[in-house]
């Protein structure tokens, strides 16, 4: 008996060892150099032709305006936006210090293959499109799986699929909600205390904004009465391609003979109403069922309000800010010249239609633009003019989950990823919900332009987590590690910089926290503590730019 | 958008009698009720309203079990009647100190909207619009705080308590009106206490401004004038964790027989505190208390959930009387809808927008009024019912009270000229 004791005792022994360890011990050298090679040099020029096809609008806005262009920022900045805007964070120091030992040159074009090599670019970017297609909250209950829904689109996103090809199972698969994920865009709509069915107005609604970037829910009610020829029929015969949809006990699937009926404003009755699509109707064909004629028709080659709608929207989450707002509203017609379409929306749909709807070709082209690698600071005055054009980078509010996720990494010197500690993401996971909780979810309109607000700042200087990421602890503080194991206070300074605005002090910040951390009245580590606090809670930390 | 942006501010927005009472009587109320105090003159009768206490009962209450009984009837379940201070209102058994209290009560039994989702429901009753896919629409609070001016009140002037998940907002104009979220108001509020001693926070303040200096070097220079508002609410944050006036959000010194008369649950600490936060100058409060949802054993969630609206909401009327504070706080108490006619078979009520009880009580309101009734047979719907009101008359009435121009037009975001409210007064509860 005393023997098994004791041989349980040594298992307990060695599984609590194991994962002490994995948080105390580093589990792996630096690997990031080796996951990732940047393009080759053919296909770098061939990315950088559209970019420079992209880049002669801006150019034109700007000459045509009289406005001064900032220069190119840094390329630790644009590595800050990248990383910011595709996986919700900030460069690691280990990142950082691998991206500063490779050849000058090629940086970029690296950063972005190893971004799309890891899941955090999945997971992140598939949370911003799931909210477009539907929505933040949690949907009925067990008919909805939002969980299984986003795993399902970061995958999608990891595999880089054909992004037509992934709209067209969102609007017309079929099966059950955990087996055939996509069909969760479907049942996110099923009204739990009506029909049980899924809403044809509520998906009409979703189709036109997420996928045509079409403002269509507008005329659902009456006629567009602003100015525009859109009808109400328009908006129902749109709806009416839904009707066939039906939720049963083998999932989503469709039922062709349902018809959908409609009380039109000024109606004494219903109509029954067919489906018809409001615009582009030459491109609708006949297909098997009315969701996958309405899908086919959606991601038309030539159906260019789709590939117009997903370039602004990847625009805007790689940079904090669409080319056009609102997001989910383009012209459906009109041109660059004619001022309809802000500079680069064509030349983007040009290239993303002719190249497979491929989302990895698209982000890249929009980082190798000039438009997107411009500094937001000049040394001359920029104004909202600058900014709008793209003369000058604009500076966006971060999402709360970038706040949280830069917090999480500034405070660990060493990337948190997927390939993190199971304790370090269980920790974070809950960490990043209660930083949710309180700092204030951006909910489906996260690229509204919103200020600070007191609640935000309060939880920023006083809230448990900046607290716990800053106070003294060894094991998961950059603070603690920086007072004790910098070689002198201009190191500590520097890297307590990197990690947090993903750049090196200037002169003054130098001279200024330099001076601080040699003061000998105060605590060593509470000296450092304070730096990170203020770093932390600096505009330039909160802000994309 | 060319909103005019007022300040909220202005003492005489203050209930001067309600604060001198305040300074002497009552001594754990902050020192900011003496110092308006001594400003003070009588009030003028008449005068609009100041402030709004909403009582938000998420979910959707029962009309059958709080206001609106109809024992006997087959629509009736398990739900008896009592008299009221009002001549000829009766309520809900499960009511008692409410019903003393209805004589300051005005009742509208015949509320409709078209909304019965959950979401969309909350959304049109805190906001007085239904949801709007072009445009997020600003709360009551909001409103108020954009278009009543104030001075010295130093903590958030827009406050929800316990706020669930769909608390009140400032919409397009803009998430400084979003009201600041708290929880039970035992305690200190997280996050106000700095977590250093005075002086290194002072010192880190000034390693902040270093940093500050930078970033805004050249950038724009409105940058955060009109974009960031960094600094500005890192000032404001800093003013209210320095303020006297915090001590509003704590109901801790309150003397325990008063939390006693609130019940002295989560609601009730809420309800308490909201006069305290009103006394102190914030403009709109909103204290939601959760779980109307009766989908099953209806009766048995419904009397819970009565029997900590009761004693809550009642002492809240009497407290805001005493403190002659109640003619200038409008205080409404309801849900995003009511709940169906017929019980389903799992003893449930469902959602049932076509006829549901909305209660206002305080400034500009007639205590004692009760407009509208819902079918004893639980069949009609809108527009048949009797006394029907829509959601936006209750906000236009608010407005009104308040001195607010309801008619006003906001130029929104979206270019869409706006009214304030869409809604016509309920001339019928109107003092």
């Amino acid at each position: 008996m005393w023997l098994r004791n004791l041989l349980f005792l040594g298992i307990c022994g060695i599984a609590v060892s194991a994962v002490v360890g994995g948080l105390v011990v580093p589990q792996r050298p630096p690997q990031v150099a080796e996951i990732a090679h940047p393009l080759d040099e053919s296909q770098q020029n061939e990315i950088q032709l559209v970019a420079d096809r992209v880049d002669e609008q801006f150019q034109q806005v700007w000459s045509d305006a009289g406005l001064e262009i900032a220069l190119p920022a840094d390329e630790l900045t644009q590595i800050r936006r990248i990383s910011l805007g595709l996986t919700g964070t900030v460069p690691s120091l280990e990142e950082i210090r691998v991206l500063e030992s490779r050849p000058a040159g090629d940086r970029l074009s690296w950063w972005l293959s190893k971004t799309f090599a890891d899941r955090r670019y999945g997971d992140f970017v598939a949370e911003r499109l799931r909210r477009a297609y539907v929505g933040v909250e949690n949907g009925p209950f067990l008919i909805y799986r939002g969980r299984r829904f986003l795993t399902w689109l970061s995958d999608q996103l990891m595999e880089n699929r054909r992004y037509d090809q992934l709209t067209r199972e969102l609007i017309s698969d079929n099966g059950l909600w955990t087996d055939a994920p996509a069909v969760n865009f479907v049942t996110a709509t099923i009204d739990q205390d009506g029909t049980q069915r899924p809403d044809p107005v509520k998906l009409a609604g979703r189709v036109t904004r997420a996928f045509l970037a079409t403002r269509l829910d507008c005329v659902q009610c009456h006629d567009d009465n602003m100015g525009g020829d859109l009808k109400q029929s328009d908006f129902h015969e749109l709806a009416s391609f839904f009707r066939e949809a039906e939720n049963s006990f083998v999932g989503i699937r469709d039922d062709t003979k349902a018809i959908y009926e409609y009380q039109y404003l000024y109606d004494d009755q219903t109509t029954t109403v067919a489906s018809q699509v409001p615009f582009n109707q030459d491109l609708l064909q006949e297909g098997a069922t009315e969701r996958e004629r309405l899908a086919n028709w959606v991601t038309h080659p030539e159906n260019r309000p789709f590939a117009r709608a997903i370039i602004n929207r990847i625009w805007a989450i790689t940079t904090g800010k669409p080319l056009i707002e609102p997001v989910d509203s383009i012209p459906l017609s009109g041109s660059f010249e004619t001022g309809e379409y802000p500079p680069g929306l064509e030349p983007l749909a040009d290239d993303f239609i002719a190249n497979g709807f491929d989302l990895q070709r698209l982000i890249r082209v929009i980082v190798a633009t000039k438009a997107f690698q411009r500094d937001s600071q000049a040394n001359f005055e920029i104004t909202a003019a600058h900014e709008e054009t793209w003369a000058a980078y604009p500076v966006t509010r971060l999402r709360p989950e970038q706040v949280i996720g830069a917090i999480q990494q500034a405070a660990a010197l060493k990337t948190l990823d997927a390939e993190s500690h199971i304790l370090t993401q269980l920790i974070n996971f809950g960490e990043h919900n209660d930083f949710l909780k309180r700092y204030g979810d951006a909910g489906e309109d996260e690229f509204a332009e919103q200020g600070g607000t007191i609640p935000q700042r309060l939880l920023m200087m006083n809230g448990n987590l900046v607290k716990e990421r800053t106070k003294d602890n060894l094991l998961r503080n950059s603070a603690t590690r920086l007072a004790i194991l910098s070689p002198d206070p201009a190191a500590a300074v520097e890297v307590a910089f990197l990690t947090t605005l993903t750049r090196r002090p200037n002169q003054a910040e130098a001279d200024y926290f330099v001076e601080r951390l040699r003061d000998d009245s105060l605590n060593p580590r509470q000296k450092v503590e304070d730096l990170i606090w203020a770093l932390l809670n600096s505009s330039e930390f909160a802000w994309n730019h | 958008m060319t909103i005019q942006h007022s300040q909220c501010g202005g003492a005489d927005h203050f209930s001067r009698r309600t604060l001198l009472k305040a300074a002497g009587g009552l001594p754990w109320l902050t020192p900011l009720a003496a110092q308006l105090a001594a400003a003070a003159a009588a009030d003028k009768s008449g005068a609009p309203a100041k402030s709004v206490i909403v009582l938000w009962m998420q979910g959707g209450p029962s009309q059958l079990e709080t206001f609106d009984p109809h024992p006997g009837k087959m629509i009736g379940g398990d739900t008896r009647r009592i008299s009221t201070s009002a001549a000829g209102v009766e309520i809900s058994h499960l009511m008692p100190s409410t019903a003393e209290v209805m004589n300051r009560i005005a009742l509208l039994r015949g509320v409709t909207s078209k909304e019965g989702d959950h979401e969309r429901a909350t959304y049109n009753m805190k906001t007085g619009y239904r949801p709007d896919p072009t445009l997020l629409h600003p709360a009551i609070g909001a409103v108020m705080c954009h278009e009543l001016f104030s001075t010295g009140v130093e903590i958030p002037r827009h406050v929800s308590i316990f706020p669930n998940q769909w608390p009140a907002h400032g919409g397009f104009l803009g998430n400084k009106y979003d009201a600041f979220k708290m929880d039970d108001p035992l305690g200190d509020l997280p996050d106000l206490p700095r977590r250093v001693a005075d002086e290194r926070f002072a010192q880190r303040r000034k390693d902040l401004d270093i940093l500050e200096r930078s970033f805004t070097r050249g950038r724009r220079s409105d940058l955060e004038q009109n974009r960031t508002l960094h600094l500005s609410t890192i000032d404001k944050a800093i003013t209210m964790m320095n303020s006297e006036q915090i001590q509003a959000f704590n109901i801790e010194d309150a003397p325990q027989s008063l939390r006693q008369d609130f019940g002295d649950t989560p609601f009730g600490r809420g309800c308490l505190c909201a006069v305290q936060l009103i006394e102190t100058g914030v403009r709109c409060v909103e204290v939601t208390l959760s779980g109307w949802d009766s989908h099953i054993n209806n009766h048995e969630l419904q009397s819970g959930r009565a029997a900590e609206l009761d004693p809550a909401f009642s002492a809240l009327v009497r407290l805001l009387e005493e403190r002659n504070l109640l003619k200038s706080t409008v205080v409404l108490c309801g849900g995003e809808f009511g709940r169906t006619p017929k019980i389903n078979p799992a003893g449930g009520r469902d959602h049932w927008p076509h006829g549901f009880s909305v209660a206002l009580a305080g400034g500009g309101i007639r205590g004692g009024a009760c407009i509208g009734e819902t079918d004893p047979a639980g069949s009609k719907v809108t527009p048949d019912i009797a006394g029907s009101v829509g959601i936006a008359d209750i906000h236009a009435t608010i407005y009104q009270t308040l001195g607010i121009d309801y008619h006003h037009m906001y130029d929104t975001p979206i270019g869409r000229p706006m009214a304030i409210s869409e809604g016509k007064p309920i001339a019928g509860i109107l003092a």
